[in-house]
């Protein structure tokens, strides 16, 4: 009797979820994914970026990063080039905003100026790789509307396979397929389609570490375009949290400072 | 206000030139000697330091199209540059100690000139930040005309366009708060411009020399001046409000009794306002000055859009397209002869692996014939070099316009520079 009563309240539980539909489960897997990461605070970390050409001939860029967290509105970042070197010390500084544009400066060292720039330039390429700017800016759940398609072994691992369209129409993107780690949301992969619905690109995550237990980092992101056979890779290095960073640290002054 | 323009009063009556000379050299001493005090001191925490060396050196040729106006000025000149940098931080960055230098040879022997663009030591606490030392600082937000811009005395025999500035002396105190960054700075020390000698191109007709110069200052030089700004953003808007008081850094030209030009460097107080709105992908900017001196007064405006197109059929390529209004109400006695004239430019940005860029543009008077274009473009060759090509040309230039001087030099550059 006991058993059955269980029986029953699974197969009610089951019913709930089958009932929920594919639009609300997607959501519900990407607000989980942002929860799981929340409370990072801030990081800091150095980035190799390998271009590879049709050809097969590469040229690599260094940069670092210095990210924080904010929790009602979105993430506060700074990028500084270090390589190639004419472009050296050149920084941008990026206010996420989890509805409407996000706010952007870029810093040039030569000019000493501190330029407010567009950030309408989301499918661009980010410093002439594979990667767009909106490829790499904070992902906030707001930023895409959610599709729950499928559960799937990929990489040995479960994942939730959600389809996501951005909201922004200057996204170069009608859509993107993204593989989610069942057990700690972390990324697996991710294709992207173009406004043509044609496949464009897939990126594909790996060396991932968990840093204060629980924030997963990828080591390494490989994005690969199948429409031009170009690649970049970038690999995450020296990942440090809790500097104890505050707002202050996001500031102009910090830009032109960061540059060094 | 009243403070400074008692000084201003006092300086005037000639009698406190001491005075000025006293602040300058305790001045001069205290940005020069205390950061090395606290740089010999600090070194020996090894804790968060990080040094590094850098910079490029390069070759670059111009050519100008036809004969210079004067005598002996040359058409083709060879060029060889240097710019080594260095950075020392300790404290994790909160100290800094920083140098840029620069050096150029070339065929003209002004433009032949060595120049120490940076070298100062700054500290950083919480939201306060102190530069002390030769530095470099840009304000403005308009693309064809700077006005707003005036801490740095322009390096003339370097750029046409006045981008490139000499290193400034100055004590610097910056603070970051919730209603924006509020910048003080003392300034000690006043740099002259330099202009181009007898075989140069892009002068007057006489060769303006480093003693054809006067001062409304008895202490010429080591009049300080002094500067302060407030800058902000808040939703689209990015706003800037500054003041300069002291000797300004464009001279006036004026005849000496013996009939000759003579450049003259006023006591001037400016007020500036810079105003950035970023709506999309449309950038609307405006820049106006006020200048009060014994000898001018003037006003001066540059106001545009930049409209940029994104990743154009999705080849990576923008295009940006830049339009400026720039008013400025002087008259002969400006070096200025952008008095009412429009800008008009387009940037290409490939946005590929080299970096390929090229900027169009033109300034059009609105009354006159003068027409200025410009064309310039870079590309990076490897991961460190890189190639640049400026063009600029000079057409029509309405004799009244003191442009007229320069009109037989348009030119053609090409730079190879290493960065390392």
């Amino acid at each position: 009797m006991k058993n059955a009563v269980y029986t029953f309240i699974a197969l009610l539980m089951a019913g709930s979820l089958s009932a929920q539909s594919p639009e609300a489960k997607g959501l519900e897997i990407a607000k989980a994914a942002d929860a799981y990461d929340q409370g990072f605070g801030s990081s800091q970390t150095k980035l190799t970026m390998i271009l590879t050409n049709k050809q097969g001939q590469e040229s690599t860029r260094y940069m670092s990063n210095q990210t924080l967290e904010l929790t009602e509105d979105g993430d506060k970042s700074l990028i500084v080039f270090d390589s190639p070197r004419d472009v050296k010390g050149t920084a941008t500084l990026t206010f996420t905003h989890k509805e409407g544009s996000d706010d952007q400066w870029l810093y040039l060292p030569a000019l000493k100026r501190v330029k407010r720039i567009s950030s309408d330039n989301k499918s661009g390429p980010f410093m002439g790789s594979e990667f767009a700017y909106e490829d790499l800016s904070s992902q906030e759940v707001e930023k895409y509307t959610y599709k729950f398609l499928r559960e799937e072994q990929i990489n040995g691992v479960d994942a939730y396979v959600v389809e996501r369209d951005p909201v922004d129409p200057k996204s170069g993107y009608a859509r993107q397929i993204v593989w989610y780690n069942k057990q700690n949301y972390r990324l697996e992969k991710m294709d992207f389609y173009d406004r043509k619905n044609a496949l464009l690109k897939t990126l594909t995550y790996g060396n991932y570490k968990a840093h204060k237990e629980k924030h997963w980092r990828a080591g390494e992101m490989n994005m690969i375009n199948h429409q031009t056979n170009k690649k970049t890779k970038l690999l995450f290095e020296d990942y440090v949290f809790d500097l104890g960073f505050t707002e202050n640290d996001f500031s102009q002054n910090s830009l032109r400072r960061a540059s060094r | 206000m009243s403070r400074v323009d008692g000084l201003f009063v006092i300086m005037k009556s000639g009698s406190n030139t001491n005075w000025w000379r006293r602040l300058f050299s305790t001045g001069l001493l205290l940005i020069l000697v205390a950061p090395a005090l606290l740089l010999a001191q600090d070194k020996k925490e090894k804790e968060g330091v990080y040094q590094e060396f850098s910079g490029y050196f390069g070759f670059d040729y111009r050519y100008f199209f036809s004969d210079g106006l004067y005598p002996e000025q040359k058409n083709s000149f060879p060029s060889l540059i240097l710019q080594p940098e260095y950075l020392y931080e300790w404290n994790n960055g909160d100290d800094r100690f920083k140098f840029i230098g620069f050096g150029r040879l070339d065929r003209d022997s002004r433009r032949t000139h060595f120049d120490i663009r940076e070298l100062y030591y700054q500290k950083v606490t919480g939201n306060w930040e102190i530069s002390l030392g030769l530095k470099k600082v840009f304000w403005g937000v308009t693309e064809s005309a700077h006005l707003v811009d005036i801490i740095n005395q322009t390096d003339f025999v370097e750029s046409f366009d006045g981008e490139e500035k000499l290193g400034q002396p100055m004590a610097q105190f910056s603070y970051t708060s919730g209603i924006g960054t509020f910048d003080l700075f003392y300034l000690p020390y006043f740099r002259k411009r330099v202009f181009p000698g007898s075989r140069g191109r892009l002068r007057t007709p006489f060769i303006i020399g480093s003693s054809d110069v006067a001062f409304e200052s008895v202490a010429e030089e080591t009049r300080p001046s002094f500067a302060a700004r407030w800058s902000t953003f808040t939703g689209p808007f990015d706003i800037g409000v500054s003041h300069f008081h002291g000797t300004g850094r464009e001279p006036f030209f004026r005849n000496t009794p013996g009939g000759a030009f003579e450049l003259f460097y006023g006591v001037i107080n400016q007020t500036g306002l810079d105003i950035q709105a970023t709506t999309g992908s449309v950038l609307w900017k405006l820049e106006t000055i006020v200048r009060t001196s014994d000898f001018q007064d003037m006003w001066a405006l540059a106001a545009g859009v930049e409209y940029t197109f994104y990743n154009i059929a999705e080849k990576g390529l923008d295009i940006g397209i830049v339009a400026e209004y720039l008013h400025d109400d002087r008259g002969v006695l400006s070096f200025s002869s952008l008095d009412n004239d429009i800008f008009s430019g387009m940037r290409f940005a490939f946005n590929d692996v080299q970096s390929t860029e090229f900027l169009i543009g033109g300034i059009f008077d609105l009354e006159k014939s003068t027409r200025l274009w410009s064309v310039e473009g870079s590309r990076r060759f490897g991961n460190s070099w890189k190639g640049e090509i400026e063009m600029r040309l000079f057409n029509k230039v309405d004799p009244s316009e003191f442009l007229n001087v320069v009109r037989e030099d348009s030119f053609l550059q090409f730079s190879i520079n290493k960065y390392f």
